[in-house]
């Protein structure tokens, strides 16, 4: 039996989508039952309470929560999230609410087994609730006290082979699409890339040493299944740089109606017969494919890699052989300044197996933002207020036209004074000998 | 020049304790301020080696994280 009438949060339940606060209902009910018999090292009731404080919180307008505090893990500055109720004698179950968050497996491939053992250790010494997974992707437990917290690391770290995942200051855990483990259209191994970096950077991710937050996306195509192009500091997403490969035979099929478009994707309507150009030439954003006598003829060098193309027809058209990754920066959520995408940095890297060139980059970009980068700025800022310039000049990355958003319309180019013939100074008599007043 | 620990540490301690009257969490930046010839590498070394022997501690909003001297400042009730 619940301990908090809860009018307002009953009425969420009332909608067409599924409701966390039913979720969380499942767990009160779990928890007073108990079937298992489980010896609950934080208290029983931790569910209802928090179904209780957040209806208090609905009724008054205005949050319980305390935010914030030095609770951790020995050595590490991330991972544990401190959050203390301000109603402990009402909520007794949530006077402690911490959150742990743990380094999700790479393309959050799981053994059952080990889900098993999350549930079990979570139930035993959390209150049971999950978020699985945070906006970084990373496996968030909900809801914990203090003295749990050295034994959930001791048995996440020593008997599930697992690692707390990255908060604050931090780098924080860094995500990736299933890669070439699933896809056919992975330009490179993003699931092995990921877990290269996350152990590579292990000190960045558990000690914070950064202005702000730091996230790391990894796109196996410019699809972006884990959006790194929105989402992430630092986004790398796989791209080629040789030609689309082209089945003509194939293609004909489809214009022929034997295959499906879309691989049988939005099948559940007639939408009419297969139009080519309709719905593959006139879609391409750059407009670099035509269809003419039967042959489709793509202009690689216009291509701008959306793949649209290659998703209508992927059993005629693949991405090229010669692949690599785009490295972006910069893109972050609308807390200040409003929202913003990554800007391409590097048009083009190939991912060797010791990702030198990448690590490079990426050493070279983290010394620049701790040097200059505000506290509280995200590197996206920072970008916006010194200059794209600039991280190239510290990158050593040599400029592009690609790195020009559209002309003369770009904020990040700025002109040092060394770049510009005759300084700032100029002889204005010369130039009043061609320009009138 | 490579930095000393005990003289990192007391020149770390001596600014703490001379704004503890205003505040008692720190910002990464304020110490890398304290020895603008060094890395921010290598401050970080000291810090975590601070951290380690616990005469810091770390402090997270969630989102931002600070450093602080153990046991200072206003911390919630069972915050150790």
């Amino acid at each position: 039996m619940a301990k908090h009438k809860t009018p307002l949060l009953d009425q969420l339940e009332s909608g067409p989508w599924p409701s966390f606060v039913s979720d969380i209902k499942q767990e009160v009910a779990h928890r007073y039952a108990n079937p298992k018999g489980v010896d609950f090292q934080i208290p029983a009731e931790c569910p209802d309470d928090l179904l209780g404080i957040l209806e208090l919180s609905y009724v008054e307008g205005e949050t319980h929560w305390k935010h914030g505090g030095i609770v951790g893990v020995f050595g590490y500055g991330g991972g544990v999230i401190g959050r203390y109720c301000d109603q402990p004698e009402k909520f007794p179950g949530v006077a402690h609410f911490h959150t742990v968050r743990l380094n999700q497996p790479s393309g959050m491939f799981y053994k059952t087994d080990f889900l098993r053992q999350l549930c079990d250790l979570w139930e035993l010494r959390g209150s049971g609730l999950t978020n699985m997974h945070g906006a970084t992707g990373d496996i968030v437990l909900l809801g914990t006290s203090t003295p749990q917290l050295e034994e959930i690391f001791w048995e996440v770290t020593h008997n599930m082979n697992n690692d707390l995942g990255g908060s604050g200051s931090n780098l924080r855990t860094p995500s990736c699409c299933l890669g070439e483990s699933r896809c056919e259209y992975a330009c490179y191994d993003s699931q092995e890339m990921c877990f290269n970096l996350t152990n590579e950077y292990q000190d960045e991710l558990h000690r914070p040493a950064f202005p702000y937050k730091f996230k790391f996306k990894f796109d196996g195509c410019s699809l972006g299944c884990v959006a790194a192009i929105a989402r992430s500091d630092m986004s790398f997403i796989g791209t080629w740089r040789d030609e689309i490969r082209v089945d003509q035979k194939v293609v004909a099929a489809y214009v022929g109606g034997e295959l499906a478009p879309n691989a049988g994707a939005y099948s559940g309507r007639n939408w009419g017969k297969f139009d080519i150009q309709k719905e593959v030439v006139e879609r391409c954003p750059s407009q670099c494919i035509r269809f003419e006598g039967g042959k489709l003829e793509i202009n690689n060098k216009e291509c701008v890699r959306c793949m649209h193309c290659i998703c209508v027809m992927p059993r005629a058209l693949k991405i090229g052989n010669d692949r690599g990754c785009s490295i972006l920066v910069g893109a972050k959520a609308p807390i200040l300044d409003g929202p913003q995408m990554g800007s391409l940095a590097i048009p083009f890297i190939k991912v060797d197996d010791d990702y030198a060139g990448v690590k490079e980059f990426i050493e070279a970009t983290w010394d620049w933002w701790m040097e200059e980068g505000k506290n509280r700025e995200r590197i996206g800022e920072t970008l916006k207020r010194l200059g794209f310039a600039k991280l190239l000049e510290v990158t050593g990355t040599k400029a592009d036209p690609r790195h020009v958003k559209e002309p003369r319309h770009n904020p990040y180019i700025f002109w040092k004074e060394e770049e510009v013939e005759g300084g700032w100074q100029r002889e204005i008599s010369d130039y009043r000998s061609r320009h009138q007043k | 020049m490579a930095l000393v620990f005990e003289e990192a540490k007391a020149k770390i301690i001596e600014f703490i304790t001379s704004k503890a009257k205003m505040k008692s969490k720190f910002y990464f930046n304020d110490f890398t301020a304290l020895f603008p010839e060094e890395k921010g590498r290598d401050v970080k070394k000291i810090l975590t080696q601070m951290i380690n022997e616990e005469t810091l501690v770390f402090w997270s909003s969630g989102s931002t994280s600070m450093y602080g001297l153990a046991g200072a400042g206003k911390h919630a009730d069972g915050e150790d």
